[in-house]
């Protein structure tokens, strides 16, 4: 999977449980949770929504990767050719 | 949901009315029916939905049975109380009604509307040949109804307005006193850290479930907080039906009841948990989860806020608060460690308990979540 399209279906994913996210104005480098509306409850949705969308099982101790758009992507993508994301 | 036997000649039917979803609910429109007359039903299925000024909810059938008429069509928007649907227990239909030659009405439309003050030459009949019978009296009733209703606020609006009459009844009308304490969480989260570590990323609990499982089985001891006021007095509740208060991405929020909570094991009430936030964020919520809550939960770990002294959901005489669990300094057995705090708090009913009970409440929780394998 190309990281375009990635990070395409990252936010896709996102946009399960926040539809109000325009694309566009998402920044890599932010915490997702500065920039969009998420409590607990969403967070946990979004990621239940990336292993239905990309197969990846994120558990609770890798939580602090995936706090950015730039970062879920990397992890995601090490996950998905199953190297370590560190 | 609002219902009364009326008499009918041969078969009993029961009026289907327009529930009211909460205090301040006093017009919804029925938006679709899901069941056409004469089609079988069982308690508990979805026969129409209505909007109200908080969204679309689903309203389930109080009987099994059959819906005899439906009164108000689709689009019509009517006062709280009004008859929707006539509906009778399942079997054959109601034999035609007696014809009395000059009034051309059947009796119970006649009384009907003697007690409304219709005047029955107004009334379109469509029983047998043209006999105005009770569904059309309440068809006319319904239609005066809708001309009436003031047109409604719509959206973010009509939302804001309604949590407004919400809140606004329940400061004029309860005298709240409220407590906190804090809790050590430290034994409930490695507890549910352990517990996550082994389950995949659908079926992971949420400290805030851990939360309302332990005020649900707390009400156990504590019943008098759990229940409503009504009629003067309060009114306990054998059922634990927790409320919780879920923020909208459009504004506004809804307090709909997770069912027989006390009873619900933890996992089960997380699903419970993630379901309820779903259909009331996207629709689906059932008119009995709007008012069958017993008690209400709010929970605003996740917006930052320290503690939360809440408004009590009227009719309900309790409601409880968390706060962000944050770490915190803890004086634990002489020394001082750091630990997961949480602030919990009540709002409390004080025409109902007093401060004392509702102190003993929250120390109850605080032990609940001490042992949360036990939960």
């Amino acid at each position: 999977m190309s990281d375009a399209s990635l990070r395409e279906a990252i936010i896709a994913a996102l946009r399960t449980v926040a539809p109000e996210v325009e694309p566009a104005s998402l920044r890599g480098d932010l915490p997702l949770r500065e920039q969009v509306d998420l409590d607990s409850m969403d967070f946990l949705n979004f990621l239940v929504e990336l292993h239905r969308r990309l197969g990846v099982d994120i558990p609770e101790a890798d939580y602090a990767q995936v706090q950015t758009l730039d970062a879920c992507s990397r992890y995601v993508s090490a996950r998905l050719q199953g190297t370590s994301p560190k | 949901m609002a219902s009364t036997n009326i008499p009918a000649p041969g078969v009993a039917t029961r009026e289907f009315r327009m529930p009211s979803l909460g205090t301040d609910m006093e017009y919804g429109t029925v938006v679709a029916w899901h069941a056409t007359p004469g089609a079988a039903l069982k308690h508990g299925d979805v026969i129409a939905e209505i909007q109200t000024e908080k969204g679309v909810f689903e309203l389930e059938c109080p009987m099994d049975g059959v819906i005899e008429r439906i009164v108000v069509e689709r689009g019509t928007r009517v006062r709280v109380g009004t008859v929707l649907a006539l509906l009778r227990a399942p079997g054959p239909s109601a034999p035609p009604e007696a014809l009395p030659a000059a009034v051309r009405a059947s009796p119970a439309a006649r009384r009907m509307a003697q007690d409304r003050g219709i005047s029955l030459s107004h009334v379109q009949g469509t029983g047998p040949n043209g006999v105005v019978t009770l569904a059309d009296v309440l068809r006319e009733i319904a239609n005066a109804e809708a001309a009436a209703a003031p047109a409604p606020a719509t959206g973010a609006a009509a939302m804001r307005q309604a949590v407004a009459a919400t809140v606004s009844k329940s400061k004029r009308e309860i005298p709240h006193y409220y407590l906190a304490t804090d809790i050590d969480l430290g034994a409930a989260l490695t507890w549910l850290q352990a517990e996550n570590t082994k389950r995949p990323v659908t079926e992971r609990i949420l400290p805030a479930a851990i939360l309302v499982r332990a005020v649900a089985v707390a009400l156990r001891r504590f019943p008098d907080l759990n229940g409503i006021w009504k009629d003067g007095g309060f009114q306990r509740s054998d059922a634990i039906h927790v409320g919780v208060a879920i923020s909208l991405r459009t504004g506004g929020l809804l307090a709909p009841a997770i069912h027989d909570a006390d009873r619900t094991p933890l996992r089960e009430l997380m699903v419970a948990l993630q379901d309820l936030v779903q259909r009331a964020r996207n629709g689906g919520l059932r008119g009995s989860e709007m008012t069958d809550a017993t008690i209400t939960i709010t929970n605003l770990g996740d917006a930052g806020a320290h503690t939360v002294f809440g408004v009590i959901f009227p009719p309900q005489v309790a409601l409880v608060g968390f706060g962000q669990v944050t770490e915190r300094a803890w004086a634990d057995h002489g020394g001082l460690v750091v630990r997961p705090v949480v602030t919990a708090t009540l709002s409390g009913d004080h025409r109902v308990t007093d401060g004392h009970y509702g102190a003993l409440f929250l120390g109850e929780i605080a032990r609940l979540l001490a042992s949360p394998e036990a939960l």
